[in-house]
């Protein structure tokens, strides 16, 4: 026989319990369409920071017209979203970088790369009293990043911009911490601007970095120049405009020293354009042509080839042709660039390969 | 007055006045961050921030509803399983305990104690995660309750050795057996420590990130049920802060004020019931 | 009643049939059932962090064979080349956890000190339980507090200053960023005093008037009864709370992981950016690229948790050797 004290309290205990379980598990309507849960489809997709901006407004909006499909999407970086494919953790996986062949291999089910926008990587930087944007040759960015370059007024940046009053200051370099197609973009670009980057460091999503602070993703990158006076580093486009951050002109491939925008990327992504493979894995950095902005780069959706589950399937290969159609339509907004014509076609047709 | 005795003195005020320096730094230091974090934060808390989901990048207006929700959630799976076990095992160690046995319960929970968050997130992952291939609230739960556990566990062996013998004999010299004495005598004898030191820890891993982040992962929807990613108060601040944008960093400092009160009114709420004195609880 | 032969005298003498009987007839009362479900739910501790380990030590068994015991004195960390070593994330975690100690067990003692000896008991108790509160503050605000506000602040007004008068020394080279091992250490350490502080103060309340009165009674001043007795006495707990901020130090993921600049190097100066093992586990481990890269990361978990033992049988030797010897315990 328990005292009346036990007894009151595990009532009132499971009672408390009951109801709090039962107000929590209960799905809620999300704002702001109510949505009906009874088939409700939670589709878990992780991966590249860079087109993150983009993405969430695609889930966001593609949301508003299927209520009942929700697509959370982990902005983790690129290399994340390949682990997680490869586990299986997520249905989806989304990398700025084009799997290599060896990459590939561990992959039971391949993944099909779908690129999805084109954006540029700008050199962001947090010098205090520039009285213009400065202009960057290539060879002086792999000298900032390889440590050889280490003030603001060295030779290598001064010379490309006279007029300019550069502080003595230190610079201070910034990188990611974590493995990212972005820093893959940027590695791609140094390597192709000085053997001697190549030689020691190499392109890849995580690199032995000789210098620098690591911020994660280009949100913690972008945070942290911002952050941290005579600072600069590499972010996806986006980044610094929505932040107000000034980015540098960098020189390409024939010469010319030009700002990162649409036009630019759309240039470098014509070449391409015509030639693209048919899985879609290519490099556009550094393309040739006057008006080619060289830090452009694809990013891809990597899609399994084929799904156990059909209804998810089926939700995704609708995604997917949405986002070829209408999705593109909100890139400019966000300072990405569409896809060229020639792509969508081809895209349209690969996504029958998803079985 | 002689030299070493003027030295005596001087050296007394000298250290009294630095201990007070010091006290007087730490105060203040610890003084400005709860001041802080309630300016930044209570200005940052509206309507939206209760009451929405996130938005796009860079678009105004969203809020943290299913972090908060999140959050409760993860507390209270992890309190379903942590609790029970840790009040069990502390009562084993009170009450039935002896020898060897004992010993190494109490030191691998000791161990645990200690062990940091990060490891217990890496345990979740790969004994929960990987085999589901998903994340999920469940994975969360679980490696929360690990680390409640340990301090369940040592807080109510600590209370009920705490309830005076001659209650454990009375109620033996009656006739009671023994898991009757320690059912209906004891622990409601130690309960309000024992409730102390369960809400302490609930406090405690209330605010844990580490082991969420790839174990319960984030999600910005609302997420049914245990079985699919779901976000928390803690991962969405360190994701939100680590950002640029203006609007998620005053979301960040709204949802650490949110996070601070409920650990500040848990610890304030165990210590008011402890302080209210060991009243035997045979209340008519 | 005769008090030679006991109750047991209607209970059955022990033997196998005796012993069986006293089960059953305990396992009707429900005590042996008591017993064996708390039983079962404490083993659960012990088993659970026999898994822990068990899993740690399986899921890190490529880079164990690979590199073996120099995988603890290797400072390279390459996830292109599968080169890995724990050097600069064990110099990072230890550098981090010393710079915290050093600055909160002055403050932290100190202050207790004052709160236990000089201290009016109102004043004491409000600012003591202030203090406690604050050691329930979650460690991702303590981060985030430390990105936006302490590390501009350190940044400007100590880091450089210290660069522009002690610049040429090593351990102040290069630039001073605000974030890195100096950082690290002072939001560990703004972490870590609440414990050391409050239960300092604990133990010093604890130890017995009489031996405050002795030391005056004998002409020592104020200051040399707290220092030459009163705290002696009170060793066992203040390195008892000593070691507590240590391992919460050791431990500290995501406070750290914000403010030390994530760069795995080993560097002599306080303004570099490094790492600790904490910190590149949070960071890397939902995507190591590879399955080296992946049970490396494991590895360096089971480094850090070896790491937790070592401090943990470290603190409880020097408990009980210090004990005894006129000490509170």
């Amino acid at each position: 026989m328990t005292t009346p004290t036990i007894k009151r309290f595990a009532v009132t205990l499971t009672f408390g319990l009951i109801l709090v379980a039962g107000l929590i598990s209960r799905p809620k309507p999300s704002s702001p369409a109510p949505a009906a849960p009874a088939d409700r489809l939670q589709i878990n997709a992780a991966g590249a920071t860079f087109p993150y901006p983009i993405y969430s407004k695609w889930f966001d909006e593609y949301h508003k017209l299927h209520p009942n499909l929700e697509i959370n999407y982990q902005s983790i970086g690129s290399g994340g979203g390949i682990r997680q494919l490869l586990a299986g953790t997520v249905d989806f996986g989304a990398s700025d970088m084009p799997l290599k062949d060896d990459q590939l291999s561990p992959f039971k089910v391949k993944p099909l790369h779908f690129p999805t926008v084109l954006g540029a990587v700008v050199p962001t930087y947090n010098v205090p009293g520039l009285s213009a944007d400065l202009k960057f040759t290539q060879k002086a960015l792999a000298g900032i990043y390889l440590g050889k370059i280490t003030k603001w007024n060295d030779p290598a940046i001064a010379r490309t911009n006279p007029g300019v009053k550069l502080p003595g200051d230190d610079i201070v370099v910034v990188h990611r911490s974590e493995g990212s197609g972005t820093t893959y973009i940027w590695t791609d670009f140094l390597s192709k601007a000085d053997p001697d980057w190549e030689a020691k460091v190499g392109r890849n999503a995580s690199v032995n970095w000789p210098v620098g602070l690591g911020g994660k993703g280009n949100e913690g990158v972008s945070g942290s120049v911002e952050q941290t006076p005579d600072s600069i580093g590499y972010v996806e486009l986006i980044y610094a405009i929505q932040n107000h951050m000034r980015y540098g002109l960098v020189q390409n491939a024939a010469g010319v020293f030009l700002k990162a925008d649409l036009a630019g990327v759309t240039a470098a992504a014509a070449a391409a354009a015509k030639s693209m493979p048919d899985d879609f894995r290519v490099s556009i950095t550094n393309a040739p042509g006057k008006t080619a902005y060289p830090i452009s780069s694809f990013t891809y959706l990597l899609i399994p080839q084929s799904f156990s589950d059909a209804t998810k399937r089926d939700a995704i290969i609708g995604f997917l042709r949405w986002m070829l159609k209408d999705g593109q339509q909100y890139t400019e907004a966000l300072s990405y660039a569409p896809l060229p014509k020639e792509v969508v076609a081809k895209e349209m047709k690969a996504i029958s390969l998803i079985k | 007055m002689s030299f070493r005795n003027v030295w005596r003195k001087s050296v007394n005020i000298v250290m009294f006045s630095l201990t007070g320096l010091a006290t007087l730094l730490t105060i203040s230091v610890l003084f400005f961050i709860l001041g802080y974090l309630v300016w930044y934060g209570g200005s940052s808390i509206n309507w939206n921030f209760f009451t929405k989901l996130p938005t796009p990048v860079g678009e105004s207006g969203g809020g943290m509803a299913n972090a908060i929700v999140g959050s409760g959630k993860l507390l209270l799976l992890a309190a379903l399983i942590g609790v029970p076990t840790g009040l069990l095992g502390g009562i084993y160690l009170a009450e039935f305990g002896r020898g060897t046995f004992s010993y190494l319960v109490r030191y691998t929970a000791d161990l645990l104690n200690g062990v940091p968050s990060i490891v217990m997130g890496i345990f979740a992952y790969t004994v929960v995660v990987l085999p589901m291939h998903h994340g999920s609230a469940l994975a969360g739960s679980l490696a929360l309750a690990v680390m409640l556990v340990p301090i369940v566990i040592r807080s109510t062996e600590q209370f009920m050795r705490a309830v005076p013998v001659s209650l454990r004999e009375g109620a033996l010299a009656l006739g009671a057996s023994k898991w009757r004495t320690v059912a209906t005598v004891i622990v409601p004898a130690g309960f309000r420590g024992i409730a102390t030191g369960i809400l302490l820890a609930l406090a405690r891993v209330a605010g844990e990130t580490a082991p969420l982040i790839f174990t319960a992962g984030g999600n910005n929807f609302w997420a049914e049920g245990w079985n699919q990613p779901i976000a928390s108060l803690p991962v969405v601040i360190y994701n939100y802060a680590l950002s640029p944008y203006q609007d998620w960093h005053r979301q960040a400092w709204a949802a650490g004020l949110v996070l601070l009160a409920f650990v500040l009114i848990v610890t304030t709420g165990s210590r008011i019931i402890l302080s209210l004195g060991f009243q035997s609880s045979r209340s008519g | 009643m005769a008090t030679s032969t006991t109750t047991l005298d209607s209970t059955p003498r022990p033997g196998r049939r005796g012993r069986a009987r006293v089960f059953i007839d305990r396992l009707r009362s429900g005590d042996q059932i008591a017993h064996l479900i708390t039983l079962a739910f404490a083993a659960s501790v012990f088993l659970i962090t026999c898994l822990l380990v068990y899993e740690l030590w399986v899921t890190s068994t490529l880079p164990r064979h690979k590199f073996g015991l120099s995988f603890l004195v290797t400072s390279v960390w390459d996830p292109v080349f599968e080169q890995f070593g724990a050097l600069p994330f064990i110099y990072g975690t230890l550098v981090t956890s010393a710079l915290a100690l050093l600055i909160a067990v002055p403050l932290g003692v100190g202050a207790a000190i004052f709160l236990s000896e000089l201290a009016p008991p109102r004043i004491s108790d409000g600012l003591s339980f202030v203090i406690e509160l604050l050691a329930a503050v979650p460690s991702v605000i303590y981060g985030v507090i430390g990105i936006f506000v302490m590390v501009p602040l350190l940044r400007k007004y100590v880091e450089v200053p210290l660069k522009a008068a002690f610049g040429y020394l090593p351990l102040f080279k290069g630039p001073a960023m605000g974030v890195g091992f100096l950082a690290a250490g002072v939001v560990l350490a703004v972490m870590i005093v609440p414990f050391i502080l409050s239960i300092s103060r604990e133990v010093l309340l604890s130890v017995p008037v009489d031996q405050r009165e002795a030391a005056l009674a004998l002409g020592a001043t104020k200051w040399e009864s707290t220092w030459k007795v009163v705290v002696p006495y009170a060793r066992t707990g203040i390195m008892g709370s000593i070691f507590l901020a240590l391992a919460r130090a050791l431990g500290e993921t995501m406070a750290v992981t914000m403010v030390i600049g994530n760069n795995p190097q080993i560097a002599a100066s306080l303004f570099a950016p490094g790492y600790s093992i904490a910190a590149v586990i949070a960071n890397e481990l939902a995507e190591a690229s590879s399955e080296m890269h992946y049970q490396a990361l494991i590895e360096l978990g089971l480094v850090l948790f070896a790491v937790t033992i070592i401090i943990n049988a470290l603190a409880r030797i020097l408990i009980l050797t210090t004990a005894g010897r006129g000490t509170a315990h």
